[in-house]
């Protein structure tokens, strides 16, 4: 779970990039991630500005999804960076 | 040649800035023939070489050497990197860059450092690295990377003399405040390959080390990252060296040649271009020794009917060729490999011998081409330990 009032944003070293060839990529130390669509939707607002109550709202109103539902999945996303070092909350 | 396969798109380039370097690591994985600082590529042209790399898709540079902090320009170099869209690496000893250029490389907005260490012990790491003070001076300046906000690596290259103490290695990262370690075990080329019998750890020691990581990784989840690069020589099967020739990245010499691995110019016959004479672009789809051995057309059995040829690319052409004598032959770290019997050879004897210290022999008086090219063909029989190149 994560905290409802947690602001999540990518540190110094992680950056979130689209490039012609590659797709939308999570470029970091020595490695790189491909991004698919659902997943750039959530780093896209991963500012260090929105919490992520905010974040969920905002995605499940932009794509009609349940709360829930969205919720349950950026929590995955997120908590699976946050142990690779890629995310601060 | 690359046969009808759509010839893949790299994501990496490796820029080789110098090969000058004050510490003499003796798994150093530059070549043995190391190029000279008249023969480095100025400013203007890594410009270039970054742009073309970005257009053809390219999205990370790893600025290494050689130490890259022997280069003056570093900063300048680094900040046309981020200018032309790279997420930018820096790869150093440590030694060399002082904590000013450490804030100018920040301020260029540079995107992580990554900074080796030889051993958690100061004395073993010094000894290691062939130079006294090393140490401390890399503590320092992986202090001052962290201070500054920058993401930090700490790489270890793990062998006999300190295998012994990957935990305390990653204790020093946690200390650090490094967000991520790379113990990565020896590869055998080059220097490596001339220090092996020094270097290379039993079975016995590997086996251990890759449990204790292991155990490592699970208690320091969500503190530090430990990548591992696990050592082939006792391995069934090969590593597909550099995620396979000619697919995922590239690298630039310091004089501008450009190779599918660092260890590539140890193959004789390929022909290598050069940024000063194309493209990066131009080299990566038509250089031959790009096209010698894409894709897996170029393999023969075991491997052309291998289920892990798509996997593996029949493991490293370098490591065949310095161990067999054939760069088209299956890589002999594979178990089904029929020369798998070197390997077995070569492990058998570990001897506790001093290290030969990676250096550039003092650059000669006068030197003219033909002298050189010759000069390189010998140079794994000499050993060069008399003087530090200059690193100022």
């Amino acid at each position: 779970m994560i905290a409802p009032d947690a602001k999540p944003r990518l540190p110094r070293g992680v950056r979130l990039t689209h490039n012609a060839a590659h797709g939308w990529v999570l470029l970091a130390p020595e490695r790189l991630f491909k991004a698919d669509a659902i997943a750039v939707e959530i780093l896209k607002r991963c500012t260090g500005e929105l919490t992520f109550a905010a974040i969920v709202d905002d995605l499940a109103k932009t794509f009609t999804a349940p709360h829930e539902c969205i919720s349950a999945d950026a929590a995955n996303l997120l908590n699976g960076l946050v142990e690779k070092k890629l995310l601060e909350l | 040649m690359a046969a009808t396969q759509a010839i893949p798109v790299p994501i990496g380039l490796l820029a080789e800035l110098t090969h000058r370097c004050p510490l003499g690591c003796p798994y150093c994985s530059n070549p043995l023939a190391l190029e000279r600082r008249e023969e480095e590529l100025d400013a203007a042209t890594w410009e270039r070489v970054f742009k073309e790399a970005a257009q053809l898709g390219v999205m990370q540079v790893h600025l290494s050497g050689g130490e890259p902090g022997a280069r003056r320009d570093l900063v300048e170099i680094a900040a046309s990197a981020r200018v032309a869209g790279l997420y930018t690496n820096l790869i150093t000893s440590g030694v060399g860059i002082t904590t000013r250029t450490m804030r100018d490389l920040w301020e260029a907005g540079l995107d992580h450092v990554q900074v080796s260490i030889q051993d958690s012990d100061a004395v073993s790491s010094d000894h290691i690295a062939g130079y006294r003070g090393a140490f401390q001076r890399k503590h320092a300046l992986a202090s001052e990377a962290v201070r500054l906000g920058l993401a930090l690596t700490i790489n270890a290259v793990v062998h006999r003399a300190n295998i012994t103490r990957i935990g305390e290695m990653v204790e020093l990262a946690i200390t650090l405040k490094a967000k991520r370690i790379e113990i990565a075990h020896v590869q055998y080329y080059g220097w490596a390959l001339k220090n092996r019998a020094a270097l290379m750890p039993t079975r016995e020691q590997v086996d251990d080390a890759i449990a204790h990581l292991e155990s490592l990784q699970r208690l320091h989840r969500g503190r530090i990252v430990i990548d591992v690069v696990l050592p082939d020589y006792y391995a069934r099967f090969p590593k597909p060296c550099v995620g396979g020739w000619g697919r995922r990245s590239l690298n630039v010499t310091p004089s501008g040649r450009v190779l599918p691995c660092h260890a590539a110019e140890s193959i004789p016959g390929l022909e290598f271009w050069n940024v000063r004479n194309h493209s990066v672009g131009e080299i990566w789809l038509s250089s031959p020794a790009f096209n010698a051995f894409r894709g897996t057309a170029f393999l023969r059995e075991p491997c052309a009917s291998c289920e892990r040829r798509e996997i593996d690319f029949g493991g490293c052409r370098c490591q065949a060729f310095a161990l067999t004598g054939d760069a088209r032959a299956t890589d002999p770290v594979c178990h089904l490999s029929p020369r798998h019997g070197v390997i077995t050879e070569l492990v058998a004897v570990l001897e506790d011998k001093p290290y030969s210290y990676r250096r550039m022999r003092p650059t000669p008086i006068s030197i003219d081409v033909v002298t050189r090219e010759k000069e390189r063909s010998h140079d794994d029989e000499t050993d060069c330990d008399s003087t530090f190149p200059d690193c100022d």
